[in-house]
């Protein structure tokens, strides 16, 4: 619905972006996949675990024909190791598509920005399709997009947060001068928040704990789905105009007793 | 020789390449990818790669994330 979404040469059908992380078993993810109608999907990379060699990765549990495969590197502190885990994702998923956090503080989970901004750079060098984490900050993103990014993905509040989109007014500003595609990445914590992002215009959302901290995970899958779909729509549609003042809907003539 | 895989002080015989390694640590090729000393190491040159001593070895996976 509300047609294809292209990154660089990759065309999806949703425009909801799920993760893998959190969720209270392997058989609610995948329903909840299900139910997202998702096209893409994000995994992390890790070392293994070399007490269990043989056992099963997240690859296991993801249908290839079906999903996209969006690796992240996050965890990542320095551009280096951000380009390193890129490079391991590539090679083990055959992918170009790499979704880029270098993280700066461990409360907030912020993204370092000069460290993006290098990695990014050395990532669109070595002929990935590079989708940025960075902060709702237009200058930031302007850069990164300048530097080669296919998409840029600011945050729309702290990742697992939930507390939606703080800052309407720096995304919409980011939306209106990207010429590569926005994707709010962290911080939907319920349908409406995914429903507004798509409003200001953003591409696409990116979301992992909303759905995987619900109550019920696939519940609200679907009610991301919807919500990412209308929000989409409405942007589409275009608003009213906002007033101050009402403005009635009926007729304002020929009342009931009123004077001729 | 002494290598490191995954952070983990190993010794390894001289010569071992990456496949033997991968086989001696019990690890299936399929669903995972090499580094040695920060440097990709293509599936198909597992069983050509010989490491040395003191290389760095990262074996990865993917797992669950966002």
């Amino acid at each position: 619905m509300n047609g294809p979404l292209r990154i660089g040469t990759h065309e999806l059908g949703s425009r909801l972006i799920v993760g893998t992380g959190k969720y209270p078993s392997l058989e609610i993810m995948q329903q909840a996949h299900h139910a997202s109608g998702t096209s893409m999907i994000t995994v992390a990379i890790r070392r293994i675990n070399l007490d269990d060699p043989t056992g099963k990765t997240m690859l296991d549990y993801i249908d290839r024909t079906r999903y996209t495969i969006l690796p992240n590197t996050a965890g990542c502190t320095t551009a280096k190791e951000a380009v390193l885990t890129a490079q391991l994702a590539r090679e083990l998923l055959e992918t170009d598509l790499i979704k880029l956090e270098v993280i700066g503080d461990a409360q907030t989970l912020y993204p370092d920005t000069a460290e993006t901004i290098v990695a990014a750079r050395e990532l669109v060098r070595d002929g990935f399709t590079v989708l940025p984490y960075i902060v709702d900050d237009p200058t930031a993103c302007k850069r990164l997009e300048d530097d080669g990014c296919a998409a840029v993905m600011p945050l729309g509040a702290p990742i697992g947060s939930g507390l939606g989109i703080c800052n309407r007014y720096s995304i919409s500003i980011i939306v209106e001068h990207a010429t590569v595609p926005v994707i709010v990445d962290a911080g939907v914590g319920t349908a409406s928040d995914a429903a507004i992002a798509m409003e200001l215009g953003v591409d696409a959302v990116l979301m992992n704990t909303g759905i995987a901290a619900a109550q019920d995970p696939v519940k609200m899958a679907r009610a991301m789905r919807l919500a990412v779909e209308s929000g989409r729509l409405a942007f589409e549609a275009g608003r009213m105009a906002k007033k101050l003042y009402a403005s009635a809907s009926s007729p304002v003539t020929d009342l009931i007793g009123s004077a001729k | 020789m002494k290598a490191t895989v995954n952070g983990e002080q190993r010794i390894l015989d001289l010569g071992t390449t990456v496949g033997r390694l991968l086989a001696e640590l019990g690890v299936r090729d399929a669903g995972i990818a090499v580094a040695v000393n920060d440097r990709i190491v293509r599936k198909a040159a597992f069983d050509e790669h010989a490491l040395k001593d003191g290389d760095a070895i990262e074996i990865i996976r993917a797992v669950a994330g966002g």
